[in-house]
């Protein structure tokens, strides 16, 4: 992935400065996270920052007056500096706060500030009360993938295989929906699937509303505020995430190792197994994950689509913590919601593999 | 690959392609309503009622004053998290990229994670920060959360576009007596430029549209999603429609230039 291009292993001499470049970034982080998690406090914080100071200055000082072998030792540390300590105080730092707010205790209903007494009681609320949320954030954001994967993979293919001169054009309309408001692509759909609206017309027209309820997706001549009408939501706005991916992968196939299959007697569909599907896996799996992280944890396709009874873990974490100001137990779900995100990830990847998320 | 023979075959592909056809059409549904109503005449507070057709809207883009400042806001927000965002991920993608050093593989995961993470656990987890800090959350705390994601963005997007970047360039401009500084700016960097761009434009597109994780940390702010969610329990402007085609017009023509740019770039070296 990584490649020095001056190559030659001198792993010997300049080792001390690679490590002092290495401990100043990993100890000015950790350092920089648990200053704004509040780890430290109290007179140790000016402590803590001049540290990160100092090493920011040693590794700046090593760059300026080093060995022109310790000056190429020490740069990439320097170049990666600024934004892995603006992720570390700003991504990492906020997470320890989740965390610790999460076990922290209101005094009142009506009170909005709390302290931090290792209560657990926020994880035992989000579990009994908001079961119902977290299954439905799954079971909706899963849906959805599937979806993606069956709309987005053949279209995926077709650019990729017979695509022609035409790629670059058909990618560039794969991308073009990114452009307009998530936020108004999705009021648009509330227009459009509104009982007055066109989608429910044209199914109307084509007489399948009958077939439509009984499959689920209409409700009393209704799509809106339907869970199918929510699937739907999610399934249109990360779309792009699962073709584009699945394009990368499938670009990569040689066509000639499918004419090969084909010419040892495989039938199209024996040859399209055995051979596009598992080297388009790598890209499945990408957009798999593109489309399944952002979906769980999604609340305005519940919110515009969707009714009180379709609502996502979403929608109770936006409302505990900026309706009803009830921090705590909103962190209590947020954390659970991304403990349960990074399992599913960790296994996933297990069972597909890969080595590289981008 | 070979065409179909057989009757079936061609017919298998016909349906494929229709079918591909169909996703591309499902794709550009609520876009083509976006554009249609910008043209509608409204009926009351809502533009989402087809009345008829009129250029009026558009005469004005500008009458709705609490959208346009929000709309201002956040090409304002936009323009300060990208500038701030796209120089530390491109120095991230570049150190990523150019060398081989200890430790790299964990920082490489450290960069997907915010990507990988629900936007609703960075918005509500970055909220808790500055809860915790005392700090009013406002216009520059949307800015620190949108460089936040920005950055993985930027750096992830540029790697990718520098990973087949031939570095021995870089030797030979030294070899040749110029400075490291001097290497950086006449070399390195006028080749990479495109990949940056490309990666600036999308990270723009990416905190204008940004909902969840600023309505986080927005407190009393109205940002452009912000306004039209905000607003939309009393009405619906079609001056939102509007200013929406505008950006989607606008970048349209952006990618467009980017892409007649490389074309011509791959036909001069040929």
């Amino acid at each position: 992935m990584t490649t020095a291009v001056e190559g030659s292993p001198h792993r010997a001499d300049g080792g001390r400065s690679e490590l002092l470049g290495l401990a100043a970034l990993l100890g000015a982080g950790l350092l920089l996270a648990a200053v704004g998690a509040r780890w430290i406090s109290g007179p140790l914080v000016p402590l803590a920052l001049a540290l990160v100071l100092a090493a920011v200055v040693a590794v700046i000082w090593t760059a300026v007056a080093g060995s022109p072998e310790s000056k190429r030792r020490i740069a990439p540390y320097g170049l990666l500096k600024p934004g892995m300590l603006w992720l570390a105080l700003f991504y990492l730092a906020p997470l320890i706060t989740l965390l610790r707010s999460s076990l922290s205790t209101r005094p009142s209903r009506f009170a909005v500030d709390f302290t931090f007494d290792w209560n657990l009681g926020n994880y035992t609320t989000a579990f009994t009360d908001f079961a119902p949320q977290f299954g439905r954030a799954f079971l909706y954001a899963g849906s959805a993938t599937v979806l993606t994967i069956l709309i987005g993979f053949p279209l995926a293919y077709v650019i990729a295989f017979r695509g022609g001169r035409f790629k670059t054009l058909l990618l560039g309309l794969v991308v073009i929906p990114f452009f307009t408001s998530y936020l108004i692509r999705t009021i648009a759909w509330r227009s459009l699937l509104a009982d007055t609206g066109q989608v429910v017309q044209l199914f109307d027209t084509l007489r399948i509303s009958g077939i439509l309820e009984t499959v689920g997706v209409m409700d009393n001549g209704r799509v809106l505020n339907t869970p199918a009408a929510v699937i739907g939501g999610l399934t249109y706005n990360f779309l792009p995430f699962m073709i584009l991916p699945i394009y990368v992968s499938l670009e990569k196939v040689d066509p000639r190792l499918v004419d090969a299959a084909q010419d040892l007697y495989s039938t199209a569909f024996q040859s399209f197994r055995k051979v596009v599907v598992p080297l388009a896996l790598p890209g499945v799996f990408a957009g798999t994950l593109l489309t399944f992280i952002p979906a769980a944890g999604d609340f305005v396709n519940a919110l515009y689509l969707g009714s009180p009874n379709t609502t996502m873990i979403g929608n109770s974490i936006q409302d505990q913590f900026l309706v009803q100001s009830n921090v705590p137990l909103a962190s209590a779900m947020s954390f659970v919601l991304m403990l349960i995100i990074t399992v599913f990830v960790f296994v996933y990847s297990r069972f597909f593999g890969t080595e590289d998320l981008t | 690959m070979s065409a179909p023979t057989t009757t079936r075959g061609k017919v298998a592909r016909w349906a494929l392609n229709v079918y591909a056809a169909l996703g591309l059409a499902y794709l550009f549904v609520p876009i083509a309503w976006i554009v249609m109503f910008s043209f509608n005449e409204p009926r009351g507070n809502y533009n989402i009622v087809w009345q008829r057709f009129t250029l009026d809207n558009w005469r004005d883009p500008f009458s709705d004053e609490g959208l346009t400042d929000a709309f201002v806001r956040s090409l304002q927000i936009a323009a300060i998290s990208t500038s701030v965002a796209v120089v530390l991920g491109s120095m991230i993608a570049i150190g990523l990229a150019r060398y081989s050093f200890r430790g790299s593989g964990p920082l490489n995961f450290l960069l997907v994670l915010p990507l990988t993470t629900p936007e609703i656990v960075i918005g509500s987890s970055l909220a808790a920060l500055f809860l915790d800090w005392d700090v009013t959350r406002g216009f520059t705390t949307v800015v620190i959360a949108h460089i936040m994601f920005q950055v993985s963005f930027v750096a992830l997007t540029v790697r990718a576009r520098v990973r087949g970047f031939d570095w021995t360039l870089e030797q030979a401009a030294q070899d040749l007596g110029a400075t490291p500084f001097r290497t950086f700016w006449t070399v390195t960097f006028p080749l990479i430029l495109p990949g940056i761009l490309a990666a600036a434009l999308l990270s723009f597109a990416l905190s204008i549209d940004d909902f969840i994780i600023t309505l986080f940390n927005a407190g009393s702010l109205s940002t452009f999603p912000i306004y039209i969610d905000g607003s939309f329990r009393v009405r619906f402007p079609p001056q939102v429609n509007v200013l929406a085609t505008t950006i989607l017009v606008f970048s349209v023509a952006m990618m467009a230039i980017g892409l007649l740019w490389g074309l011509r770039d791959r036909r001069r070296n040929r």
